[in-house]
């Protein structure tokens, strides 16, 4: 009964590599933009703000349907991808870390940006005068405080790219071994006769990284505080 | 050599200040809002002056009509804060190397144990910030601010935040400070007995303007 089939290991592993592979191609862009809004004033902010937040309040049939239309082979963006730099997300492993990293998005950034806003300025300002030049006093002060919330956004990305399931499917399908994911293949099994002990196996997988990505989560918010205030 | 010569508009307040300061340690004088510390802000690049100039030790550092404005950053300068404001996430030697390591500048370990010794804190070098005294943590802000080998050493009300008895615990340092670092400093505050004790020259300031200038006689 709760023997794993090399299908369904099939399917855990392509979960983890695309939530992998998801959560640190967005981390960087994340902090990135965690820090332009937890700092910046700029014309457009709260415009940029509601893109990010957008795919969690859309329908995630609809981020798929935008995802495939702007990146499939025939869209603007993949088009141009694949002409020029043979790189195809359409149907491939790679479109559903694609997915899977714009949903993602928005969990990721925002204990980020948290984190960054609750660091205190005047330690910025100190650090200034004592000759850290801007692109210093980020690394060595402001990313440094801020690590355990862009650990704990990195964590929650990962838990929600893992599970993602509606996006992935309407821009990359259900194709076992490339594009299935746990989420995927339990959508199938429970549609197939004798699924149900497959699908049971892999519910618990999933539930047991989610509580797992939860308590990491909580962890790394609690070092945030320790840190903050120096002990 | 400090020469200023600034205007700022704060909302409702206005700062308008000019002097030279030639002294060891040119002491800023005036009851709270008086402008002192957005004086101070100026002097290292924190706040920009509507109009005027700021020259130390002979470099333009601001001059609105040049469209000068050095950013903080290479100012080189010093500034110790009322609220010392140590790095939390490194330990005090850390803290204490954090400006020579930014400026690029090359170990000097002589240098380096002149001044722990000056301040004694020597005990504290592996502990966090977190787990030091006010006092304690006001030293380490002074010794960081002097390891960056600045050319000026701003300190704004750096006794401020301290009581009674450790206000006099870290007097005598600044007098060792003042006669053996061989750094030219700022030194704001409203207490006319700590000026006194300190200042080799005065600047009053009264709601934004200069109103007496001088030697420490001026604050009586």
């Amino acid at each position: 009964m709760l023997e794993i089939s090399p299908a369904e290991w099939t399917a855990i592993l392509l979960s983890l590599r695309v939530a992998v592979v998801a959560t640190l191609v967005a981390t960087p862009f994340g902090v990135a933009l965690a820090w332009l809004l937890a700092r910046k004033d700029f014309w457009g902010k709260s415009v940029l703000d509601a893109v990010v937040h957008l795919p969690l309040v859309l329908p995630p049939v609809v981020t798929g349907y935008l995802l495939l239309l702007t990146f499939g082979r025939r869209g603007l963006v993949g088009g141009f991808l694949a002409d020029n730099l043979g790189i195809v997300f359409a149907f491939r492993w790679t479109g559903a870390a694609l997915a899977c990293g714009v949903m993602a998005f928005p969990l990721l950034v925002r204990p980020m940006r948290l984190s960054i806003e609750a660091i205190d300025r005047r330690l910025e300002q100190a650090a200034e005068t004592l000759g850290a030049a801007p692109w210093k006093v980020f690394f060595t002060v402001t990313l440094p405080l801020a690590l355990p919330g862009v650990l704990a956004g990195m964590v929650l990305g990962f838990a929600k790219a893992i599970g993602e399931f509606g996006a992935t499917i309407t821009f990359v399908s259900n194709i076992p071994g490339e594009t299935q994911t746990i989420s995927s293949a339990i959508y199938s099994l429970i549609q197939t006769p004798d699924g149900d002990a497959a699908a049971g196996r892999l519910v618990i997988v999933s539930i047991v990284l989610a509580i797992g990505a939860l308590i990491a989560a909580e962890w790394f918010a609690r070092r945030a505080t320790q840190r903050l205030h120096g002990n | 050599m400090l020469r200023v010569d600034v205007e700022k508009q704060l909302g409702e307040f206005s700062l308008h200040a000019s002097f030279t300061g030639e002294g060891r340690v040119i002491g800023l004088f005036g009851a709270s809002g008086a402008g002192k510390s957005s004086l101070v802000n100026m002097i290292a690049g924190l706040l920009r002056p509507d109009r005027g100039t700021i020259v130390i030790d002979g470099e333009t550092v601001d001059d609105t009509a040049a469209g000068i404005h050095v950013p903080t950053w290479r100012r080189r300068i010093g500034y110790v804060f009322q609220d010392a404001r140590l790095f939390p996430h490194l330990s005090v030697a850390q803290n204490l190397d954090y400006g020579r390591r930014m400026n690029g500048l090359a170990p000097d370990p002589a240098q380096h144990k002149r001044i722990i010794d000056l301040l004694d804190i020597g005990a504290l070098l592996d502990r966090r910030p977190g787990k030091l005294s006010g006092g304690e943590r006001q030293r380490v802000a002074l010794g960081r601010a002097l390891l960056s080998k600045p050319r000026l050493l701003l300190l704004d009300e750096p006794l401020g935040a301290l009581d009674e008895a450790r206000k006099l615990e870290i007097l005598p340092y600044l007098v060792r400070l003042r006669d053996e670092a061989n750094v030219p400093m700022v030194y704001v505050s409203h207490d006319a007995a700590e000026l006194r004790q300190l200042a080799t020259q005065i600047v009053m300031l009264k709601q934004g303007r200069v109103t007496s200038f001088g030697g420490v006689k001026v604050l009586t």
